[in-house]
This record gives structure tokens, C-alpha cells and sequence, in this order.
């Protein structure tokens, strides 16, 4: 793999970077959409992610990387009857960031026979697909509007319910497959489909700084890179250091921030003033805001917290006015300072 | 060097000055393939294409140059599975893609505006990225692909250009298409400058003022997105380089700026130190200077110490932006809204060979379906035990490694979409305007809702007084919609015939590139304007019913909503010219006229 651009090394697109953050200190925030124009550093803040997580316990020779940890029933089938319970041989992994291609086909995704011990051994055995390796870590989709739908049908449905079913060329198998997912896209060249939209939990538009400062510093860093990689991701060691310790800290102060009732009950008047339907919008709101508190390494949540991450979680959730010319950015803000201000 | 190059005295020297140009890019793209991403060349296939190539590829040198043919399939584009040695070695055998050959040297894509979707998203994957990831019958893996693209543009007009994912991906777009065969002129490099310029490429500094100049220049032409300044910066490294410097100075930044930034400008910064002149010529004329600016480098200007780098820089970009660049900014805007994925509500066709893949099924693959290979192996893979023995009992010797059955085949089914535009035509007429224009406009903004729920893009053609006119041209831009209709004036003659000419002539190009259109029309068919613009009810309306008939052999849905203050008989006789749907306007609220033509089905 050739080597990624340094998260730290990203100038501005601040909403970006945190909404990525957030993902990786809470998982089930539930995923992170960007979209923005061509050119914008989508792909790269997302690729850069994967140098940032931190390693994560594996059972040794588990396809789908479980958790010797973790709960009995969210485990694969051959670890699940394991004896030893927590006593299984683990190995350190780094988290897994796996990148859906464009033009993958359905049986690299979900996973299909493995047609090598079938031909030369005429054994049915499974062969994982990306989304057992995606399990515990993220699935990058690029171009995520342009995915073809019987991909996106059998991507919404392993997403929903954490766990891959497959029923193909007489294969039987489940596994579990959680992941967050993180797309991104360009709007100009197809929209998303509403059912996707709605199974992100954050989501972020982006756009080119419009400061002369900002931008040069761009080209430069850039250029920089691509002149001499390992040298230009040395100078950025001990920042991107400074952020993984950061993302560790908070996944370990998550489960002890306090979250004020005032704060959930902001959380609900700010959904009720939207009119965004169903729960998960309050409920994602009020991860989100607390895993930004944890990584801000606040003992609480306030109200500063639940006002950053709001425009986020709440943008992709409103019933869309296609004839609004404003766009839905603008009527969440309209609603933060009514709530807010109040 | 180059045979087909001749130099005449009486050559335009704008043109000379393009054609050098669009050498200069070729060398600059040869020095530094990585950093430039590629060229995308606009010219006819001809004596000209053929000879910038000619000479692009003796610059070039030994790196590889492959051609990505039109209508490669995604296993070629990507790599995966050898069918004959897979079934000879009885295990799966890969293949390299063509992209993966490319690696270190360059594809050139033909005919790169008509390239499908996955092809243009491969190819800007591999330019992004220098490498691909492969998931796809049963290869996992990343693979080098580090190239540069030549895509070659032969749009015959504006309809027809370079998808903008690439195109923003290769820092050179050139247009060739004024040039002739008379323009060309002797290459100013050879291959001995190129291999100097490598070598110096790494070492070429470049200050701040420099950076700050590209970057101040591409804000102030309207130049999006941090990539064109990148290759901006690369171009103007590659110049310093093939000139021998060893620090990028302010010719290498003119130059960069207009062959890189110039094409891309979406604004013209004020105030504009050359204005344009309007010019109208006809496009078979070869006079227009598409890529102005042209002054060779050679004396160099004296720099001017009282300007300011990056004004300098401006001046030297503005002076080459093409003329036509309001037409080629509308052009992109509507390519932009035709890009978009495929509508919802599109006439699905089920397609042996073409469109998105459903998934696979059993299938005969003689009957010119797409034999899906990965699948077939995997429904043969679990009987070779068997059948192995059956071959042996059968007294059949050494058979193939895999032994595949008629019953085995699967065949991927695709499913082709196409995308749905509803053209309305609004009667914006005296009569129409006394009676309900108002509560036309109500219903068509309605429709347009349902047209964002479906994903349909509309175009709305009105006409009063003398004549049709295309107030939008087919967009899915419904906010773009909304405000031209509301600002739709009332009063004036009825030139129907005229209205359905236009809309058929929009179905028409439409159908051409692949759409489904269909027509709306809201009007009391009170024609009383001819085709010539003459007052003439009875001829008016016979016209126009003949121009139904016309648009009835397109095979276009259609349908009639009578705005009148009662039925009236000549809207019904002209739905029935038209074979479509006659619909009169009820006396009720907009609403109840949607639900109407939405149990329609438009």
C-alpha cells in the first residue's frame, strides 16, 4: 500500500476531521458521509484514518477478526463454542480500514466459495468477503452515489443488523460484520439514495478554503508529500501521535463522561424544532456530542459540545425541499440559534 | 524528427502560438507524467491529433503507452480471471489488467468523451492513487498502476465532452480543433531535453511568492478545488526544469498559468487587460484563437519590478482564456446535470450486454448474454470430484482440469437505465394568461417535486407571441426551474406549432443520447400564430396538429393539460395528434391537478 497522507497534515476542513474522530472514539455514532467537491481532500482524511487507530485484540486465526473480549453472541461461529472463553490465543491487529472499490463485485463483498480448495480439493469452504474484514474497523466507500444498487441493498442490510448472512452456491454461513461505514461523493455527479442517507450517522460537507493563506499552505504541504512521502510523514510523527494518544484517551473516558438531563432534553427540543423523524436523530446527537466531550477530555457534556456536533448529525436528516434554495445547512443553523438562544 | 510537421510562411500566428503550446505541454507532460496527471486533447482524428501525438510519444521515451480502447470490459480495464488458463490448470488464473500495464508510463483513451462511468472512476482511482484495489472473481489484492492519461476528446460539440471527474484530474486541456495541418511547426524539444529535465525535475526549488502567485491567480479566475493548483505547480517546476533552471521563475509561472489555469477558468478577472473581441464565427471557421496568449517565451519579457508577481501571472493567464469561454461554461453546467446517476424513473430496460449488473443467473451465454466466469467455475467447482470419476469409468483419458456442463454456465444479467426528462410546455399566451397561467405554474411546480422525488430532470420550453423559446434546457436543477417559471410573463399570440417544432426537436436530441423523454404540454390550443409568424387561426392550428403528428412518430409519452376555461375541442384534437393523454385543467387547486396526472403516470 503506498503511504498515506498524515491525517495531522490536513489543513482546515475542520468538521470533516472531527466527524471523523468521533467515529473512531464511539463506533456506533454510526458512520460518516462527506460530501463535497472534486479535489477537497475527501479520500485522503479518510485514508489517513487508518495509520491513526489504534491496534485492537484478534483471536488468533479468526477470519473475522473477533474479540477474544467481547460477548459470546457476537462472535463467529467458530469462536463462539470455544471452551476457554477470554483464555483464547489473541494477537494485536491494527483496526482495519478496508476500502469498498468501485466495480467490486457482489461475491468480493459478502464473501463466496473459495474456488481454489473447490477446484483442487473439492472442498466447500467460505471464503470471507470485505465485509469480514471490515468487522470492528471502517468500510471506505468512495463515490459511494455511484455504487451499484444490488451492492448498496446487500451492504444496508449487513449494516442494519451487524451480522452477514450468506445463502449462496449452497454455502450456509453467518458472521458477524460490524463496521462503521465512512463514504463520500460528489452530489454533482448523482445523488444518494434516501435509505443510505439515512444510515449515516454524521455527515459533513466540504468545500475548498476560500482564504489565499489557507490554500498555499495546502499546495505546499501537498507538494511537499509528494516529493519525498517518508521523509514529509517523519516531520508529521509526533502530531499524529499526539492525535492517536488523543483518540485513545477518549475511547477510554467515553463510559465516564457525565451527561447532564438538560442536555438530552436540548437534544430533543433541537430534533422537535427540525421535525426529523424517529429517534435515531437524538440519539446520535447525544454519542456524538459526547464522544466529542471525551475527546476533548471534559469530565461533562455541555451545551458548546451538543451545538458543534449538531449541524452533523442533524444536516442529512430533514425532509428535503427540493425547491429550498437555502439547502438544509441553513435551516439546521436557523434551528441551533432558536433552541440555543432561546 | 517529424514528417507531417510544415512550416509555411503564412501561417496564423495565433494558431503557431497554440500549436507550440500544445508542444510544450507534451513536454512538460513527458518530464513529469506523476505530478501532471495527463492531457485531455480536444481534436478531430486527423493529421493534427496524429502528429501532437507523434511527437508527445518520441518526448516520451521508453515508458509504456497503452491504448484503452472504448469499450473495454472491466475484467480487461482491471485485471481477473484467464478463462483458457484457468480451465487448463483447473485452479484459478489471473490476468493483469491493462491499467496494471500502464504502470510507470501511460494509457491513452480513445474517444474518452463517449467512456462509460466505471471506466472514467477506474482511471481517475488509478490517477489519484498511483495504485488500485482490487475485490472483484476472486482476486483480493492492490496493484500498481502509477499512470498518466492521454484521453483523447473527439466531442463533436458542447453536448459531448470529457467527463469532469477526468478532466479535473489532468492538468493539461488542450483544444487542437482550429489547428490545421498548415500550423504545425517544427517541435521545439527532443527526447536528449526531456531526459535533462528529469533529471534536474528534483532538484527545481520554488519559493512562496511563487505558490502564493499559482494559488492568487487560480482564485481570481474562478478556479476551484486545490488540484489545479498542484498542477499548476508541477507544470511550472517541469518548465523550470526543461529550461534548465534550477528555481522556478516567472516565465515557468506565465507558462503554467496558461496552460494549466487558463482552460480552467470560470471567470474572467477584472479588469481584463485584453478585452476579447466579440467574434460570431461560424465554428468551421479555423480563425478562432481558442488558446490565445501565445507569445513565444523567447526573449523573455523583462520582468516588471513595480507588478506585483502574481498580477503579472493574472495578465498572463487572462490573456489566454478562450473566447468562447461563456459558451464552454454553460456547456459544463449542463453536462454537469446530465452526469448524475441513472434517474429513478427511467425506462428499465433488461440489457444482455449493457447497464448496471443485477447479479447473476443460470444462463446460456450463446444466446449473446455475458458469461460471468467467476460464477460459473464456482457452480462447477463442487461436481469436479464427481464428474472426474465419471469421465474415468467412461473410459475418457486425461480431461480438461475443470470439467464445466452446459448447466453450469451463469450469465450476468444487467439492467439498463435511462434517464427520464419531462419536457413541460407552457402556454404563456394571451388567452392562456387571461384564463389560468397562474394556476398552471402552480402545477407545474408541483410536478417538479415529484420530478426530484423520481430523479427526473425537466426542461421547459414556453411560447408566446412569434415564437417558442427554451427557457431551460434539461437540468435537475428544479431551484433553476422554479425561479425561470415564476418570472414567466403572459400575453401574446399562440404559436402552438412552432411549441411542439421546439419540443420535438429537444425530444429528439434527447432520445439521441439515451434519454426517455417525455412531454407536457399546458395550453388551450387556441393556436393563432403560424409557423412563419403570420396571424392565421385555421392554418395556425392545422400546423400545429401536423406538428403533433411529427412528434407522435418519435415515440414520445405526452399529454395535454387544457387550460382553458372549459374543455375545449382543440386541446382534445390535439392530444389525440399526439396520441397522448388529454387531461382538462379542473377548476380546482393545483394539488388535485397533480394527483390527476400523477394517476396519469407521466
Amino acid at each position: 500500500m503506498a503511504l498515506a497522507y498524515p491525517f495531522s497534515a490536513i489543513v482546515g476542513q475542520d468538521e470533516m476531521k472531527r466527524a471523523l474522530l468521533i467515529a473512531s472514539v464511539d463506533q456506533d455514532v454510526g458512520g460518516v458521509l462527506v460530501f463535497g467537491d472534486r479535489g477537497t481532500g475527501k479520500s485522503t482524511a479518510i485514508r489517513a484514518l487508518a495509520a491513526l487507530m489504534p491496534k485492537m485484540a484478534v483471536v488468533s486465526g479468526c477470519p473475522y477478526n473477533c474479540d477474544p473480549e467481547g460477548p459470546r453472541p457476537g462472535l463467529c461461529a467458530q469462536c463462539r463454542p470455544g471452551e476457554h472463553h477470554g483464555a483464547e490465543k489473541s494477537r494485536q491487529e491494527p483496526m482495519p480500514v478496508v476500502d469498498l472499490p468501485l466495480g467490486a463485485t457482489e461475491d468480493r463483498v459478502i464473501g463466496a466459495l473459495d474456488l481454489e480448495r473447490a477446484l483442487r480439493d473439492g472442498e466447500k469452504a467460505f471464503e470471507p468477503g470485505l465485509l469480514a474484514r471490515a468487522h470492528r474497523g471502517f468500510l471506505y466507500i468512495d463515490e459511494v452515489n455511484l455504487l451499484e444498487d444490488h451492492i448498496v441493498d446487500a451492504l444496508l442490510d449487513v449494516a442494519a443488523s451487524g451480522e452477514n448472512v450468506v445463502e449462496r452456491e449452497g454455502l450456509s454461513i453467518r458472521h458477524p460484520a460490524r463496521f462503521v461505514l465512512v463514504g463520500s461523493g460528489n452530489p454533482e455527479e448523482g445523488e444518494l439514495r434516501p435509505q443510505l442517507l439515512d444510515r449515516f450517522g454524521l455527515s459533513v460537507e466540504v468545500t475548498t478554503p476560500q482564504e489565499i493563506k489557507a490554500r498555499v499552505e495546502i499546495v505546499r504541504l501537498r507538494d511537499e508529500f509528494e516529493r519525498d512521502r517518508s521523509a514529509f510523514i517523519k516531520r508529521f510523527q509526533r502530531k499524529e501521535g499526539k492525535v492517536r494518544r488523543q483518540i485513545q484517551a477518549a475511547r477510554a473516558h467515553l463510559e465516564s463522561v457525565d451527561l447532564p438531563d438538560a442536555i438530552v432534553e436540548t437534544a430533543a427540543s433541537l430534533c422537535m424544532t427540525l421535525g426529523t423523524d424517529g429517534l435515531r436523530g437524538e440519539l446520535t446527537l447525544i454519542r456524538a456530542a459526547r464522544a466529542l466531550a471525551a475527546l476533548e477530555g471534559a469530565e461533562a457534556v455541555t451545551p458548546q459540545h451538543l451545538r458543534t456536533v449538531a449541524p452533523s448529525v442533524l444536516r442529512h436528516r430533514l425532509r428535503r425541499d427540493p425547491l429550498d434554495e437555502a439547502g438544509s445547512g441553513a435551516r439546521v443553523g436557523r434551528a441551533i440559534e432558536e433552541v440555543f438562544d432561546a | 524528427m517529424n514528417g507531417g510537421a510544415a512550416s509555411t510562411a503564412h501561417a496564423d500566428p495565433a494558431l503557431a502560438a497554440l500549436w507550440r503550446d500544445s508542444l510544450r505541454a507534451a513536454a512538460l507532460l513527458a518530464v513529469d507524467p506523476p505530478g501532471l496527471g495527463g492531457v485531455a486533447l480536444r481534436a478531430f482524428p486527423g493529421p493534427v491529433r496524429e502528429a501532437w501525438l507523434e511527437e508527445w510519444r518520441a518526448l516520451v521515451g521508453a515508458a509504456p503507452v497503452r491504448r484503452v480502447p472504448l469499450h473495454i470490459t472491466e475484467s480487461r480495464l482491471l485485471g481477473g480471471l484467464d478463462l483458457a488458463a484457468t480451465l487448463r490448470a483447473g485452479l484459478p488464473v489471473t490476468e493483469r489488467g491493462l491499467l496494471a500495464d500502464c504502470d510507470g508510463g501511460f494509457a491513452i483513451l480513445a474517444m474518452a468523451e463517449r467512456a462509460s462511468r466505471s471506466t472514467v472512476a477506474h482511471l481517475a482511482t488509478a490517477l489519484d492513487r498511483g495504485e488500485l484495489t482490487l475485490a472483484r472473481e476472486g482476486i483480493h489484492g492492490e496493484v500498481a498502476a502509477r499512470i498518466a492519461l492521454v484521453a483523447l476528446d473527439e466531442g463533436q460539440d458542447d453536448s459531448e465532452v470529457l467527463s469532469p471527474v477526468l478532466r479535473d484530474r489532468l492538468a493539461f486541456h488542450l483544444d487542437l480543433t482550429p489547428l490545421s495541418i498548415r500550423d504545425l511547426d517544427e517541435p521545439p524539444f527532443d527526447s536528449a531535453d526531456i531526459e535533462e529535465a528529469r533529471a534536474l525535475l528534483g532538484a527545481v526549488t520554488v519559493s512562496d511568492e511563487a505558490v502564493r502567485a499559482l494559488v492568487a491567480t487560480a482564485m481570481a479566475l474562478g478556479v476551484g478545488g486545490v488540484r489545479a493548483c498542484q498542477f499548476a505547480l508541477a507544470a511550472a517546476r517541469a518548465a523550470a526544469a526543461l529550461a534548465g533552471r534550477e528555481a522556478v521563475d516567472e516565465r515557468d509561472l506565465d507558462l503554467a498559468a496558461r496552460l494549466v489555469l487558463s482552460p480552467r477558468a470560470t471567470q474572467i478577472p477584472a479588469p481584463p487587460e485584453e478585452p476579447p473581441e466579440p467574434e460570431e464565427a461560424p465554428p468551421e471557421e479555423p480563425e478562432q484563437d481558442d488558446d490565445q496568449g501565445g507569445e513565444d517565451d523567447d526573449p523573455p519579457e523583462p520582468p516588471d519590478l513595480d507588478q506585483p508577481l502574481e498580477d503579472r501571472v493574472l495578465d498572463a493567464a487572462a490573456a489566454a482564456i478562450p473566447e468562447a469561454l461563456l459558451a464552454s461554461l454553460e456547456a459544463n453546467a449542463i453536462q454537469r446535470s446530465r452526469g448524475g446517476a441513472g434517474g429513478r424513473s427511467g425506462v428499465q430496460q433488461r440489457s444482455k450486454l449493457r447497464g448496471r449488473p443485477m447479479g447473476t443467473f443460470p444462463g446460456d451465454p450463446r444466446q449473446g448474454a455475458r458469461l460471468s466466469l467467476i460464477d460459473t467455475l464456482r457452480a462447477a467447482a463442487p461436481w469436479q470430484p464427481l464428474r472426474r470419476a465419471g469421465q474415468a469409468a467412461s473410459g475418457g483419458g486425461e480431461g480438461p482440469g475443470v470439467i464445466v456442463q452446459k448447466d453450469d454456465f451463469r450469465v450476468t444479467r444487467f439492467r439498463e437505465r435511462t434517464e427520464s426528462t419531462i419536457i413541460f410546455v407552457v402556454d404563456a399566451s394571451g388567452s392562456a394568461a387571461l384564463h389560468r397561467l397562474a394556476e398552471a405554474k402552480g402545477a407545474v411546480e408541483l410536478l417538479l417535486n415529484d420530478c426530484y422525488v423520481r430523479r427526473d430532470q425537466v426542461a421547459l420550453i414556453a411560447f408566446r407571441g412569434e415564437g417558442a423559446e427554451m427557457l431551460l434546457p434539461p437540468t435537475r436543477s428544479l431551484v433553476r426551474a422554479k425561479r425561470n417559471l415564476s418570472a414567466l410573463p403572459g400575453g401574446g399570440g399562440t404559436p402552438l406549432a412552432g411549441a411542439i417544432d421546439a419540443a420535438a426537436s429537444l425530444a429528439e436530441h434527447i432520445q439521441r443520447r439515451g434519454g426517455t423523454p417525455s412531454v407536457v404540454f399546458l395550453t388551450d390550443a387556441r393556436a393563432n400564430i403560424t409557423r412563419e409568424g403570420k396571424a392565421g387561426r385555421q392554418q395556425a392550428f392545422e400546423e400545429a396538429l401536423a406538428a403533433a403528428t411529427q412528434l407522435r412518430v418519435l415515440d414520445v409519452r405526452s399529454m395535454v393539460i387544457d387550460t382553458s376555461p372549459r374543455p375545449h375541442p382543440n386541446a382534445e384534437a390535439l392530444a389525440r395528434s399526439l396520441a397522448g393523454r388529454y387531461l382538462p385543467l379542473p377548476h380546482a387547486d393545483a394539488q388535485s391537478l397533480r394527483d390527476t396526472v400523477e394517476a396519469v403516470g407521466v
